[in-house]
């Protein structure tokens, strides 16, 4: 059973409170932090390990320490509480049910940043999150938890939660800085990094939800307990998002290094396929990431059990390996269309690119058209190669990794479900059918792919 | 610092980026640019057609770059090695943003009032392909007045967010910017406002295609008919000194004078640019050359030509006779076939 550090107290009643939350040891971090120098706080974090939650997993101690502190001007800490991703619904949960575990998060980072004024942003969509965060930050500004000299220590901090419009590219950093500042949410071009100029040209650290709600327990508990939890780089536990044909989706927290057979098969967690059919394919996090294939989600390239770590997901490169990511863990059953799922993916970045640099702009809407094409029964054999070619004409062009986040879901499902494609294109009559491979799944189709010369 | 582009050496004062040490090269190496533009503050790093490979980072640290770097917003470093021209990756690259940049911009140079400097199609050109893969529908947009000088062209706006710094940096109140996002986004004016400020038309200037053209010129001309002449005025509000357009004794047109990369050397305020069309306004100081690729620069006459000796009477009048006499002479009649096919407008 995993170590649970961010839900330990999820189902103690009225937790969302701050009495209960303070009654249950809530903000200990905070108190414990403020005897310790700041630099004392950001050694804990390196030493814990602790990766950014966000996604890309770059290590926070390490963002933490890049925050120019020699250039006089105010630093802030912001939160990304911008979760837009389709699979992901993780930081909601944790923000909903147990607000004040990230608002004593914000408190000791932003303490160890040295920084007075400090934001939530939050995704637009999530209005009653919001408030909720906005009633646990009053009970905290009561409390003397913010404002003016917390709890006598000489330190101040200014909270506030900042409500996006509802656009997924206000959740890459410098594009959510661009948006907190009132502009159009545009990412920038770095460097500068925001480390060294972020909102409004201060340095500034801009860290994900849960990634600032582990910070309570290390400060508690000490960067090297943390780093025991966990394997190799891939320290702590990590909120994942299940979806999808399983018997029990949900929000889970697990150590990483869990095994992803255990984590899909085990009725602790996913409790295996709903409806007893077959494995397809899974995304192991979010949308932005690599699709894998039944045969290479439980083992590695090498053979080895597939772990849930940045590492093993990774492990191959994209030919036989994905992303952790944000932990959107999305299964698919054997009568999923994978040209549909791609997609209905692809729709959703065409939709959502800002539109600032031109390969992005132009080219989601072109992989989203190619793709509707197929999927609706008009597809020409030479659209598969089209679309590979457009996705690697995006990837790695752009300013920001939205690019990169609509070519790789499509590069996957062509790399290791090409002869569902050719199925789509080949036999157009049969796809045009609204419920294809719904009481006739690919496997029992497959067949005809081979048989037929365009 | 010392940079080497393309196998070419040159020292660089710290701060540079890697366009503009490519730019005091010059030639082949020089990568394009639709959207920086030098004399914007922040302009650069969207379009992504100035694309380089950076194969040695610096003597510091000699590792290559991994990904293409937008070369308008990547400083260079001390011992940078960088490829551009000469690299297969740039030149793929370069060729798919050209790609990209025209699935929505409508090939209608023949009726633009941009063609023969538009940069769009001077990139086409030179990375385009002779033919699209796009089969879909071009994205359009309803026409918009967005003021009295200037006419808005939305469905050839490649999305440079030139116009937009013009009017942030030049003006003292900006009205229009990037509305929508992806390839729905569009150059408007908030709530139907009028571009009307004094140095508006400067946006005509930056503009890299078509999309913003200059209303008291648009259909007057082709501009490689024009004449191109420095000229200068008294100007209270700016350098004055511009590039008129002429066709015979007429001012068509007057602009910002423009260097070799396209880039106007001075603003000029809209009283020049819109109002001045006399040539008595005008000092005319002399002829503009323009780099040899130009279109305009197929009316080139600052050259060394031959003398060309037409024979009027061998070569132009040359012809049938009864058909020169149908022409010139409608007492001729026609041929009953001949009728027919003039009704029926095949003559």
């Amino acid at each position: 059973m995993s170590q649970k550090i961010l839900l330990d107290k999820i189902n103690v009643p009225g937790i969302k409170t701050y009495e209960v939350y303070r009654r249950e040891g809530g903000y200990a971090s905070v108190e414990k932090a403020l005897k310790m120098t700041p630099d004392e706080v950001v050694e804990e974090v390196k030493t814990s390990g602790l990766r950014g939650r966000g996604g890309a997993g770059f290590p926070a101690g390490m963002k933490w320490s890049f925050i120019d502190k020699k250039s006089g001007k105010p630093r802030h800490l912001v939160c990304n509480a911008d979760e837009s991703e389709p699979g992901t619904f993780k930081d909601r949960f944790l923000m909903e049910y147990i607000p004040h575990l990230l608002i004593e998060g914000m408190i000791t980072s932003s303490y160890a940043l040295g920084a007075n004024l400090s934001y939530i942003y939050i995704r637009g969509e999530y209005m009653w999150v919001y408030k909720i965060l906005e009633r646990a930050i009053a009970e905290a500004r009561n409390a003397g938890w913010l404002g003016k000299n917390i709890q006598g220590s000489g330190y101040d901090l200014e909270l506030y939660v900042h409500c996006g419009a509802g656009a997924y590219i206000c959740g890459e950093e410098t594009a959510l800085i661009e948006s907190l500042e009132g502009k159009r949410g545009n990412p920038r071009i770095k460097p500068p990094f925001p480390a060294v100029s972020g909102l409004w040209a201060n340095p500034t650290v801009v860290n994900n939800v849960e990634t600032i709600a582990a910070v309570p327990w290390i400060v508690n508990n000490s960067g090297a307990e943390y780093a025991k939890i966990g394997i190799g780089r891939s320290t702590g536990t990590k909120l994942i998002s299940a979806s999808g044909h399983i018997k029990n989706p949900g929000v889970y927290e697990i150590e990483l290094g869990l095994s992803v057979y255990e984590f899909m098969n085990s009725d602790e967690y996913l409790g295996g396929m709903s409806s007893d059919r077959p494995l397809k394919a899974f995304v192991p996090g979010g949308s932005s990431v690599p699709v894998l294939p039944a045969n290479l989600i439980y083992k590695t390239a090498n053979g080895e059990d597939r772990l849930m770590t940045y590492e093993s997901l990774s492990d191959g490169g994209f030919a036989t390996g994905s992303m952790l990511g944000s932990g959107g863990f999305i299964v698919y059953n054997d009568t999923s269309c994978i040209v549909r799922n791609t997609w209905n993916f692809s729709r959703f970045y065409h939709h959502e690119s800002c539109g600032q640099c031109s390969p992005c702009r132009e080219g989601t809407g072109w992989l989203e058209k190619v793709l509707h094409r197929i999927e609706t029964g008009t597809g020409r054999e030479e659209d598969i190669d089209l679309l590979w070619d457009i996705q690697s004409k995006i990837e790695g062009n752009t300013i920001c990794p939205l690019g990169d986040a609509a070519a790789w879901p499509v590069a996957a499902a062509i790399r290791h479900f090409r002869d569902e494609f050719e199925y789509h294109v080949r036999f157009p009559e049969k796809i045009k059918n609204r419920d294809h491979f719904v009481a006739e799944p690919f496997e029992q189709v497959k067949h005809l792919v081979g048989k037929v010369t365009v | 610092m010392k940079v080497t582009i393309d196998g070419q050496s040159i020292d660089v004062e710290p701060g540079t980026t890697i366009l503009q040490a490519a730019r005091m090269i010059g030639g082949e190496s020089v990568p394009p640019a639709m959207c920086y533009y030098s004399k914007l503050k922040g302009s650069g790093g969207k379009c992504r057609c100035c694309l380089v490979e950076v194969s040695k980072g610096s003597e510091a640290d000699p590792r290559p770059m991994p990904k293409l770097m937008a070369s308008c917003v990547t400083g260079c470093m001390d011992g940078m090695e960088v490829n551009s021209k000469s690299s297969p990756r740039v030149e793929e690259a370069r060729k798919s943003v050209t790609e990209f940049l025209l699935i929505n911009h409508p090939l209608d140079c023949p009726v633009c009032d941009q063609a023969g400097e538009c940069d769009l199609q001077n990139l086409s050109f030179k990375h385009g392909k002779s033919k699209t893969r796009f089969i879909e529908e071009k994205r359009t947009f309803e026409p918009e007045n967005i003021g009295p000088n200037i006419q808005l062209h939305m469905n050839r706006c490649i999305l440079c967010y030139r116009c937009v710094m013009v009017a942030d940096q030049l003006t003292d109140n900006r009205v229009h910017g990037v509305m929508d996002r992806g390839d729905h986004s569009n150059i408007s004016t908030c709530i139907s406002k009028a571009i009307d400020n004094e140095f508006s038309g400067n946006m005509i200037d930056v503009c890299p295609v078509g999309a913003l053209t200059d209303k008291t010129f648009r259909f007057k001309s082709r501009v490689w008919f024009n004449k191109p002449y420095n000229a200068h005025r008294n100007c209270t509000k700016c350098c004055g000194k511009t590039t008129v357009w002429m066709f015979g004794n007429e001012i068509q047109r007057v602009t910002g004078r423009k260097d070799e990369f396209h880039e106007v050397e001075e603003f000029i305020c809209n009283e020049c640019r819109f109002d001045h069309k006399d040539v008595n306004d005008w000092t005319i100081e002399g002829p503009r050359k323009f780099e040899k690729d130009s279109v305009i620069n197929q009316n080139n006459y600052t050259r060394d030509l031959d003398t060309v000796v037409i024979d009027t009477e061998k070569n132009i009048l040359k012809g049938r006779d009864q058909d020169r006499k149908k022409i010139s002479m409608p007492s001729v009649p026609l041929q009953r076939e001949e009728q027919e096919a003039f009704k029926q407008g095949n003559i």
